[in-house]
């Protein structure tokens, strides 16, 4: 004998409750988090932070342009690696899901996203790094690009996907060639979504540190030379915050509320292209 | 003309050869750089490997000034701060799974703790471990000092609680969608016989994708198995074997980040190099499971 209907649905609505409680709960440590780092941050944003290299310990002011050029460095050479190379692996994908190369680079894939970041920063030490005996920018890009590797596969593949056969059977009736078909055709039907995936691996690695940590390591100057170490700004958060010093706190944390503005508005963009497409990232 | 003509479409065939090519040769490389971190890695690791053997995994001393590699420690590290993280964050994952996939899938509510869920995913682990360090760090040791424990305030604990924030979206996401692919005249059926909603999601919903968010439980794990950065700001380095979870330890990614530029020995760096193998097996058995879960949940 069931128990009577007040009694179950007075369950019913308590787990209702308790559900809702725990899904909005999450919000609260965001919140918090982000709160804590804008109110610690803003502050230290200035001219000064923006176009200077780090004062050393113990003297006031001081910037992070070293950082901000490293970073900006590394996801540049990364997106030229991976970009290109994760386009033509996911239109290959797409296009030839039943091959065997298409199996396993797809199982590839799926493995390239499980990996710890801190291995990846082990290989590529390994590879770039200790070959050369000295830490380098490339490295730390080439890095980073395999981070950004399976995101953009996935989404080019994904987009690719979605777009309906006919469009090519039409190209392809006309007489155009393949790579034109896919080049001119597929890919900037699927132009938006590609690019939300390629937004969102830039977001992903703008604040990865550790595979930097082996490779690109980390530099007190402003360097521009892609076979010597260089800063970033995850990496000189780590340092700073990691510091005995105030002084470097307070650099750390304009360094977290920079970080934080270019992840927040990569997501954003990343938001509003894929808006269009139903493509789950 | 005619020549003119047959010249073209030479041209084009080429090209189209040599796309084919490039297409073939883009998805091949990642089978090489995935084969290729695979042998550098147990190629690296073999020096230790040899001189240690499996004694590698139960040896319950590390210290590089003697030579002596033991990884139990950071083993013991790494489950205590995943486990714990998991245990915090299946509670949450699981509601929001069920909030965003049953009680409320559209409107403005839903799609803004979406869009928060995608926030907590992409806050950098750097970001939170500093935050962690001066907020979460000192709220600890307090707690610590009120229940007489020492209060370092770093530890497994802190860690765990921290990993466990940064994991939710994990299970969330995916928990999202398999609660909506479960089919409607199952539902239906179980509302007609009188079922509340709770009895829907308990005896409906949930034996339904309960593979699939077991699945998405694996993903969480193996997302807090590799975390290094958050992690090795504020588990507190000691290479002990932790002997609660408000004490200090080591997790196998966070000795890794803190020692291996240090490493100024082949032995060292082996060992070191074999903690990363194991971790890379570890979690990419966790990862290919998973994936197999919910592949097969999903095509049903």
């Amino acid at each position: 004998m069931e128990p009577r209907i007040g009694f179950r649905n007075t369950k019913s609505a308590i787990f209702k409750g308790v559900v809702i409680f725990f899904a909005f709960a999450v919000t609260i440590p965001l919140i918090i988090v982000l709160l804590y780092i804008i109110k610690q941050g803003i502050g230290q944003v200035n001219w000064t932070f923006l176009t200077h290299i780090p004062a050393p310990a113990g003297e006031k002011g001081g910037g992070i342009i070293n950082a901000l050029a490293g970073s900006f460095i590394l996801v540049m050479v990364a997106s030229v690696i991976a970009i290109p190379l994760g386009i033509l692996a996911g239109i290959y994908l797409s296009e030839n899901p039943r091959t065997k190369l298409a199996y396993y680079s797809g199982l590839c894939v799926d493995i390239l996203q499980g990996i710890p970041s801190i291995v990846v920063g082990i290989v590529f030490y390994l590879w770039l790094v200790k070959p050369f005996h000295s830490f380098s920018a490339l490295s730390g890009a080439i890095a980073l690009a395999v981070m950004m590797l399976p995101i953009v596969i996935r989404a080019t593949e994904q987009t690719l996907l979605l777009l309906p056969p006919s469009l090519k059977e039409a190209a392809l009736s006309l007489g155009v060639p393949y790579h034109r078909v896919i080049l001119k055709v597929i890919v900037p039907c699927g132009f938006s979504g590609i690019l939300s995936g390629i937004t969102l691996s830039i977001a992903r690695v703008i604040g990865e540190t550790a595979p930097l940590l082996f490779t690109a390591f980390g530099s007190m100057f402003l360097s521009t030379s892609l076979v010597k170490p260089i800063e970033s700004l995850p990496h000189i958060i780590y340092n700073y915050a990691t510091s005995p010093y105030d002084d470097w706190h307070d650099l750390a944390w304009g360094a977290s509320f920079i970080l934080l503005v270019f992840v927040l508005t990569l997501n954003i963009v990343t938001k509003v292209i894929t808006r269009k497409w139903k493509i789950q990232l | 003309m005619e020549n003119k003509r047959a010249q073209l479409s030479d041209q084009q065939l080429k090209w189209e050869t040599f796309f084919k090519w490039l297409l073939i040769g883009a998805s091949a490389i990642l089978v090489l750089v995935i084969i290729g971190v695979i042998v550098t890695l147990i190629k690296e690791s073999m020096l230790s490997i040899k001189s240690l053997g499996f004694g590698f995994l139960w040896g319950k001393v590390w210290d590089p000034v003697q030579n002596i590699y033991g990884a139990y420690p950071f083993l013991i590290g790494t489950l205590l701060t995943s486990f714990t993280a998991l245990i915090i964050s299946v509670p949450f994952s699981y509601a929001i799974a069920v909030y965003l996939g049953e009680y409320n899938p559209k409107g403005w509510l839903s799609d803004l703790l979406k869009n928060i869920i995608d926030l907590i995913a992409a806050v950098p682990s750097i970001i939170y471990g500093f935050w962690g360090i001066f907020v979460l760090v000192p709220l600890v040791r307090q707690l610590e000092t009120k229940f007489h424990i020492l209060p370092y305030g770093v530890g497994i604990f802190t860690a765990s609680i921290v990993l466990a924030v940064m994991i939710i979206p994990y299970g969330a996401s995916l928990g999202v969608t398999l609660i909506r692919m479960v089919p409607s005249p199952l539902k239906e059926g179980a509302y007609a016989l009188g079922a509340t909603r709770f009895e829907v999601i308990r005896k409906v919903i949930m034996p339904y994708t309960r593979s699939g968010l077991f699945a998405g439980v694996l993903l969480s794990l193996g997302r807090a198995l590799g975390e290094t950065m958050a992690v090795t700001m504020l588990i507190g380095n000691t290479s002990a074997v932790p002997t609660s979870i408000f004490a200090p330890g080591n997790t196998m990614a966070s000795v890794i980040a803190n020692e291996f530029v240090e490493a100024d020995h082949a032995e060292y760096l082996s060992a070191l190099i074999e903690l990363g193998l194991v971790l890379l097996l570890v979690t990419v058995v966790i990862n290919l499971i998973g994936k197999r879960i919910i592949s097969r949940a999903t095509n049903h």
